[in-house]
């Protein structure tokens, strides 16, 4: 991978650029961070954004309850597309979910030293989205008061799951994932819950902060037990980061399906979702840094290094989608064969048209360092990327179920206002809880800014 | 109706249908009427009835009931039990009073209670000394339909009828239904039936209706009797007919009329055109080797369809290349059931059926002449010849549509090839009174018009409806003074009579009926009457001298002459369990012809270019009786796949022509909605609104508008459904219409149709194998050309071993036609939901087995409206009935993350409901697509009435739950328990799944595939045998046999 190994360096933005703006000290970046929780005055745009995302949040609530009372019909699914806008969120949901950990495990293991300042509010992101996907098998079900027949748990019947369905590896890898993801994130953060609980001005933040600070006092053996822990924890996060949507994948890979059952898909689905995390980390980070005036922490050199990771993944991607066809086609399977007729003239040749322009071609201007640099295009870039690895796992999910086996069976997919009413409600409740992370936790790490500034002001002698 | 009495089938004493006679309807009113007493202002009454009762007791106290009921306080009590009056409930009641009147309650219920039955029902198949609970029980009877009864062994759970199976012993049946059959149970619990006697749209008793009988036949002694008319459809049943008489030797004067909106005078006329006289034809389709049909749907619709059905596929049952086959050709307009199933199909419009009848005559050397097409005149030559080669094992069959001449022609060409007294014979007439019913029916509208009629009873006929137009039915009615319809729905016609009684459905009474063949069959009653109705025999015997008459006395008085008085007893016990009056049947006659096609006038070839409009029942729904009934609305129809609307069928050059087309939709698509155009009909001066649809096969110029649909008052079900086509019918046009091209006029409207399955390319791949018999011959392992077999061992999982039982099916594609009879019998057994249209068109509907239907055309779209290369002006059509596979490696088991769907030791693909979460992934997975899921609570779970309709044998799923085919597991497990406790293995032929037991074609075998002896074996071990989408290495345990279609060798040169 060629993450944040620039290939060469340029005379703008080099490898020397540095990750922290000049002339911070450790109080400076302490103040700067903690201040947007502690002192900082909340501001109007906050209290927008939040309420805007807390009513898209609302909309999730009507959604689901309409949905536990009436059913799964609600939606646009039928016989045969069993699944259909539930299960597309989901593995994109996952995928975005990706970035965190990649950032912080992976770079972390790797020495990248460009991870410190984006790693927690990726890892924070990639907790909301594990969240907003984990919704969606739930309420996909039938009869969702029993989903939890899909855990392991010993029951009086003595009955266990079926754990020869890729769903229950799924539920597995999805909430171990969860699980550590949240542990990871949780560990980097208690040396600056105790930084902010000694800051707090108020007994209740003290309280609170301190309570979650778990007694951290910063003490040499504190800090050599963090450290091995949190290496610990990234060396366990990094094969799960690969495995999540390997397993995923395998939903669509065991089954029969023409169109999923393809083996090309592990490495695939992994490389789309790191695509998409990226894509979704730049969609938050530009905002941010500009809001609440990061640039100093968030620097350019960032951006770019993620560009970079956004265009490699989404080569890998295209490689996918160039074999799937080709195999499709080599195989001489009629009904293969007739997929690839189908993803290209069928009824839904718009949305595969749609996606190859999302996910391939647009994303070659990433070759280009002024594109790569422009926080604009960045950004938008990063929303056309999610909107094509959306499409991905539409064509992929929905449009192979349309036309399978049976032409007497083909039938049509068309979502309802209950399909939409959920997904966007998800995006609503990601929102929401980013806002509320800004606002309560540190949403860079203070603590391994800290390092940073030794580390710079040692490079800059 | 009120609580009491919906419940009371459920009640173990109530389930004999003890309550034939007049009398035991006012029992069923006692149960409350101590209520109403102290509720209204006859406190006083209570204690009257109370000393009243006291004086009597046991079952004496039956009988004087009816002299309380005189009793005008109490009389007016039992009028206010209704709940619809409820408002009628008084506060002042209190706790006191109200124990009271519950002790009083309890009594009157106590009393009910006791009742045993007077009169035995015999059951058929096995008689327990009692009745064991949760052991159903099979009565035979029959369902009259038309000219013709189907016999009917009908599943009784604890008394409530549940499931419809044919009498083997029954000639229409032989052991088979047809849709309308299988679905007339659901008739039976419909929520929306009249429950009682009104007047005006009040509520009445029955002895107030009694009074106004006899007074209207005192008015109509007094006035001459003319003016007192009776309105029937047809009637084939002896005892209603001689009720009939009576009254009318009641009232001399009186007039019967009859008139069946959906059935025509062609073949009553035609054989009078034939012969002088009206005769019953029967046919014999299994002797014959050549069967030509003159737009008949001999195989589907008519007097002894099913029979005929089951007779022509004993002739395409193939074992051996060596085997034969019957040939059938069919000409007709639009295609049918038989016609999608023949070797050899000719398209042609209605009116030149005529002049192909004309014509075959003519080359028979009969005389006369017609005229036809070139390539239609080839067709002929080729049928004639093969007609002339069989002489007397051939067979020509006119469709009932048809008019006179051409029925006419049937016999005479028929005569000359000898094909009478062999492939087809004469009787008497099965009707009752046979008669021109238009002319009857005529007859009747100018009397009612000119005043001469003052009294009306109408008898299950709804005319404000299915009159023809030009009568103007609905305002010669309203000059009638007293109409009495009798009828099982408060439906349009209704709305115009003075009198409404609800009518008893079939397994509600007593009464009789003649099959096709004459064969007289007693109809048992299954069960008590659920609510306050009346069978017509019960509504005549109130205008006869003998009002008290009951249809069971009148059945078993008529009977008496069967059989010496001293077996009167033992014979009675015997009709009533075998479901036929032995020996009944009408022995063939021999009729003189008195007619010469030479002598016949030319008819006028319609020019080319005219439009023809005809008019069709609908396959389902019928004339539109059964437009309540959401089995049959959701049933899809066997050609056009159209469920709950009817449409206008157009040919695929005819859509060209008037730039019609239609697409699937996104939502739903081609399993769900289809949006067509919409057309503007004006024809015999009158015009309707009707959905558009291409229809492959349909013969240039021909528009069909199916009748049955449009109905304004049918109930929740049926109400604003489609369009009416009695709208444009006209008298003098009843079955075909011509008009120029400006008759359509498309209005730039759209309309969504909910049809399960648009796509009928194949696309290349080999779901269902077809071949010809001399293909067959040559090659008879056709089936498996370029198949791709995976070795048994590709499997990551053990080989499992089945040792015991390995239930497998065996479906025969050369003998489905696509009747749908299993669809509905499988619905009916395994409590199948209805989802209505609304689900339908989402791609949600959830019947078990569907029916395929594949063109062998392959055209490069799947838009019927363009015709590129002429593909579909006469595919070949090939049915495909497609339950759950029941794969031994299935697909769907795998990824099942709750293990609710799991593999028995007999191959069984079994479903848990308790267990299933709902994730999909199953259906998902599914190559065949069989799986069906309760997207959302489609079972209705509150109305009593249909609670009584569930199989207690199978769960009501609810929703959430996936479920799909189970080889009617509850079946193989009754067997296997009657097996073990006999110490044996269980037989071949002992299970019979529903599917299979309904389908007449006996296309579906059932059976143990591990006994190489056993029927489904044999057929599995055939050369033609091939499982769908084998390559998969699903191994299917249903397997099906390739189609073999047996064409003309000359025809096929061409």
């Amino acid at each position: 991978m060629s993450a944040g190994q620039p290939p060469f360096d340029s005379p703008e933005i080099s490898r020397l650029t540095p990750v922290l703006g000049p002339g911070h000290t450790y109080s400076s970046v302490t103040d700067k961070i903690s201040a947007i929780v502690l002192t900082r005055p909340t501001s109007l745009g906050w209290y927008i954004g939040f309420l805007l995302a807390f009513s898209v949040f609302g909309v999730l609530n009507i959604a689901i309850g309409w949905l536990i009372m009436k059913g799964v019909g609600i939606w646009g699914i039928n016989i045969p597309i069993g699944w259909g806008f539930a299960i597309v969120n989901f593995v994109w949901w996952i995928g975005i979910g990706h970035a965190g950990t990649l950032i912080s495990a992976i770079l972390f293991l790797l020495n990248q030293k460009w991870r410190t300042s984006i790693n927690r509010f990726a890892e924070a992101m990639t907790l909301f989205a594990v969240a907003c996907a984990g919704i969606f098998p739930l309420i996909h079900t039938g009869r969702p008061w029993y989903a939890f027949w899909m855990f392991p748990y010993p029951s009086v019947m003595g009955i266990w799951p079926q754990f020869r369905s890729p769903l229950i590896w799924d539920v597995f890898a999805v909430s171990t994932y969860g699980t550590v993801s949240l542990l990871f994130w949780f560990v980097g953060l208690i040396p600056d819950l105790a930084t902010l609980r000694d800051r707090s001005t108020t007994k209740a933040k003290q309280i609170i902060y301190g309570m979650l600070a778990m007694g951290w006092r910063g003490s040499a053996r504190h800090w050599h037990r963090y450290q091995s822990a949190y290496l610990l924890l990234a060396g366990l996060a990094t094969p799960l980061v690969l495995s999540v949507h390997t397993v995923v994948s395998f939903d669509f890979s065991i089954a029969i399906v023409p169109g999923w059952h393809t083996t090309i898909f592990p490495p695939y689905f992994v490389a789309g979702a790191i695509y998409s995390g990226f894509a979704m980390v730049i969609t938050i980070a530009i905002p941010l840094r500009k809001a609440y005036g990061l640039e100093d922490f968030i620097t350019m050199r960032h951006l770019e290094n993620m560009a970079k990771v956004m265009l490699a993944t989404g080569l890998i991607v295209a490689y996918g989608y160039f074999f799937e066809f080709f195999m499709s086609l080599y195989s001489g399977n009629k009904f293969d064969v007739f997929l690839v007729h189908q993803r290209l003239h069928g009824p839904y040749a718009p949305f595969y048209y749609a996606l190859i322009l999302c996910n391939i071609l647009i994303p070659q201007l990433l070759w280009f360092q002024k594109m790569r640099t422009n926080v604009v295009v960045l950004f938008l870039m990063s929303i056309v990327v999610n909107v094509g690895m959306w499409l991905e796992r539409f064509v992929i999910i929905v449009i192979s179920l349309t036309r399978d086996f049976m032409p007497s069976a083909w039938g049509r997919y068309s979502p309802t206002i209950w399909d939409w009413a959920t997904f966007i409600g998800t995006m609503g409740m990601f929102v929401m809880l980013i806002f509320l992370f800004v606002r309560v936790l540190p949403a860079i790490s203070i603590a391994e800014m800290r390092e940073l500034v030794t580390e710079t002001s040692e490079e800059h002698k | 109706m009120d609580d009491m009495r919906e419940n009371d089938p459920i009640d173990g004493h109530r389930h004999h249908p003890e309550a034939h006679e007049a009398t035991s309807h006012a029992d069923n009113h006692s149960d409350e009427p101590a209520l109403d007493s102290t509720v209204d202002e006859h406190s006083l009454d209570l204690a009257a009835v109370r000393a009243k009762l006291r004086e009597t007791s046991g079952k004496h106290y039956w009988r004087t009931l009816e002299e309380l009921a005189g009793d005008p306080h109490f009389e007016d009590l039992l009028h206010r039990e209704f709940p619809r009056q409820a408002s009628e409930w008084d506060e002042t009641v209190d706790r006191r009073n109200f124990l009271k009147l519950a002790a009083a309650s309890l009594a009157f219920a106590g009393i009910s209670g006791c009742r045993k039955p007077e009169q035995l029902i015999v059951p058929y198949v096995k008689q327990p000394d009692g009745m064991i609970l949760g052991k159903p029980q099979f009565y035979a009877t029959a369902m009259a339909f038309g000219a013709d009864a189907v016999g009917v062994l009908v599943e009784s759970h604890e008394g409530r009828p549940t499931h419809i199976a044919g009498n083997p012993d029954h000639p229409s049946s032989l052991g088979s239904t047809d849709v309308i059959t299988q679905a007339s149970v659901l008739n039976l619990y419909d929520p929306d039936r009249a429950q009682t006697v009104t007047n005006l749209g009040e509520i009445r008793t029955w002895s107030d209706f009694l009074k106004e009988a006899e007074a209207l036949v005192a008015t109509a002694k007094a006035q001459g009797g003319a003016s007192f008319r009776i309105l029937t459809g047809t009637v084939a049943s002896p005892t209603l007919a001689a009720q009939i008489q009576n009254v009318l030797k009641q009232i001399p004067g009186a007039k019967w009329h009859q008139w069946e909106p959906a059935g025509s005078d062609g073949p009553r006329e035609g054989s009078k055109l034939a012969f002088g006289r009206y005769v019953n034809t029967v046919y014999r389709p299994e002797k014959a080797d050549i069967i030509l049909s003159l737009d008949s749907d001999f195989l589907a619709s008519g007097p002894g369809h099913i029979a005929y059905m089951k007779q022509f596929y004993r002739r395409r049952k193939l074992s051996e290349p060596s085997d034969t086959m019957n040939r059938l050709y069919v000409v007709e307009p639009t295609p049918s059931v038989t016609g999608s199933s023949a070797d050899h199909r000719l398209p042609l419009r209605s009116s030149d059926v005529g002049q192909f009848a004309r014509a075959l005559a003519s080359k028979l050397g009969l005389g006369g002449s017609g005229t036809l097409s070139p390539a239609a005149e080839k067709w002929l030559d080729a049928a004639a010849g093969d007609l002339e080669k069989n002489r007397g094992k051939s067979l020509v069959v006119a469709g009932e549509f048809q008019p006179a001449e051409v029925h006419a022609l049937a016999h005479a060409i028929n005569a000359a090839l000898g094909n009478v007294g062999t492939t087809l014979y004469y009787t008497e007439p099965v009707e009752a009174n046979p008669l021109n019913q238009l002319e009857s029916f005529t007859g009747l509208c100018a009397d009612m018009d000119a005043g001469k009629v003052s009294t009306l009873l109408i008898f299950g006929s709804n005319p404000v409806y299915d009159a023809p137009h030009d009568f103007d039915f609905t305002s010669k009615l309203q000059k009638v003074a007293t109409s009495v319809l009798v009828s099982t729905h408060f439906d349009e016609t209704a709305e115009y009579c003075k009198w409404h009684v609800a009518e008893s459905h079939y397994l509600e009474t007593w009464g009789d009926g003649r099959a096709f063949d004459g064969t007289v069959s007693v109809i048992q009653p299954l069960i008590a009457p659920l609510y306050h109705s009346r069978s017509a025999f019960e509504v005549l015997a109130a205008f006869t001298d003998k009002p008290g008459l009951t249809a069971y006395d009148a059945v078993r008085d008529r009977l008496k002459s069967s059989a010496p008085a001293a077996d009167a007893e033992k014979f009675w016990r015997k009709t009533l369990n075998d479901g036929v009056v032995r020996d009944s049947a009408y022995a063939p006659i021999s009729v003189a012809p008195k007619f010469s096609a030479a002598n016949l006038p030319t008819a006028k070839a319609v020019p080319a270019g005219q439009l023809e409009f005809i008019f069709r029942p609908d396959a389902n729904v019928h004339d539109g009786r059964y437009a309540n009934n959401g089995w049959l609305q959701e049933l899809a129809r066997p050609v056009t796949k159209i469920t709950w609307d009817n449409a206008a069928l157009v040919s695929p050059r005819l859509a060209e022509k008037l730039a019609l087309t239609q697409r699937a939709a996104a939502r739903g698509g081609e399993h769900g909605q289809i949006v067509s155009n919409v057309i503007d009909i004006s024809i015999s001066s009158s015009n309707v609104t009707a959905a558009a649809w291409i229809l492959p096969g349909q013969a240039d110029d021909v528009v069909v508008l199916p009748l049955g649909y449009g109905r304004k008052n049918a109930g929740f079900t049926g109400t604003n459904k489609g369009f009416s086509a009695y709208v444009v019918r006209a008298s003098t046009a009843l079955w075909t219409v011509t008009a120029g091209t400006e008759a359509i006029k498309k209005t730039g409207h759209e309309y969504p149709l909910a049809c399960t399955q648009y796509h009928f390319n194949m696309e290349g791949r080999k779901i269902l194998a077809t071949g010809t018999l001399a293909e067959y011959q040559k090659n008879p392992k056709f089936a498996h050309e370029g198949d791709e077999q995976p070795p048994k061992e590709m499997s990551l999982y053990k080989e499992f071993a089945y040792p015991g039982y390995a239930w497998g099916m065996a479906i025969d594609l050369n003998s489905c036609n696509g009747c749908n009879a299993c669809v509905v019998a499988c619905q009916s057994e395994n409590n199948i939901a209805v989802v209505g249209k609304d689900q339908v068109m989402r791609g949600r509907e959830m019947h078990w087995i569907r029916i395929d239907r594949y063109y062998s055309a392959q055209t490069p779209t799947n838009d019927p409206s363009t015709t590129e290369g002429d593909a579909l002006d006469n595919p070949e059509t090939f049915f495909q009935p497609v339950p759950c596979q029941q794969c031994e490696n299935a697909p769907c088991e795998q990824v099942c993350p709750v293990g609710a769907t799991a593999h028995s030791a007999e191959g069984l693909n079994d479903m848990v409901y308790n267990r299933c979460v709902g994730t999909r992934y199953c259906s998902n997975n599914c190559p065949y697509k069989v799986r069906r899921f309760n997207f959302l609570r489609f079972q209705d779970w509150e109305t009593p009435s249909l609670k009584l309709l569930r199989n207690p044998e199978v769960t009501v799923r609810s929703r959430g739950v996936m479920e799909k085919c189970t080889y009617c597991v509850q079946r193989i497990n009754n067997g296997r328990i009657e097996a073990e406790k006999q110490n044996r293995p269980i037989a071949d032929g002992e299970i019979v799944t529903a599917c299979e037991s309904a389908c007449p074609a006996q296309a579906i075998v059932f059976g143990n595939a591990n006994d190489a002896t056993s029927r489904v074996a044999k057929l599995k071990a055939q050369a033609r045998s091939y499982a769908i989408l084998g390559e998969l290495n699903t191994r299917p345990r249903t397997t099906y046999l390739a189609a073999v279609r047996n064409p003309n060798p000359e025809l096929e040169k061409a």
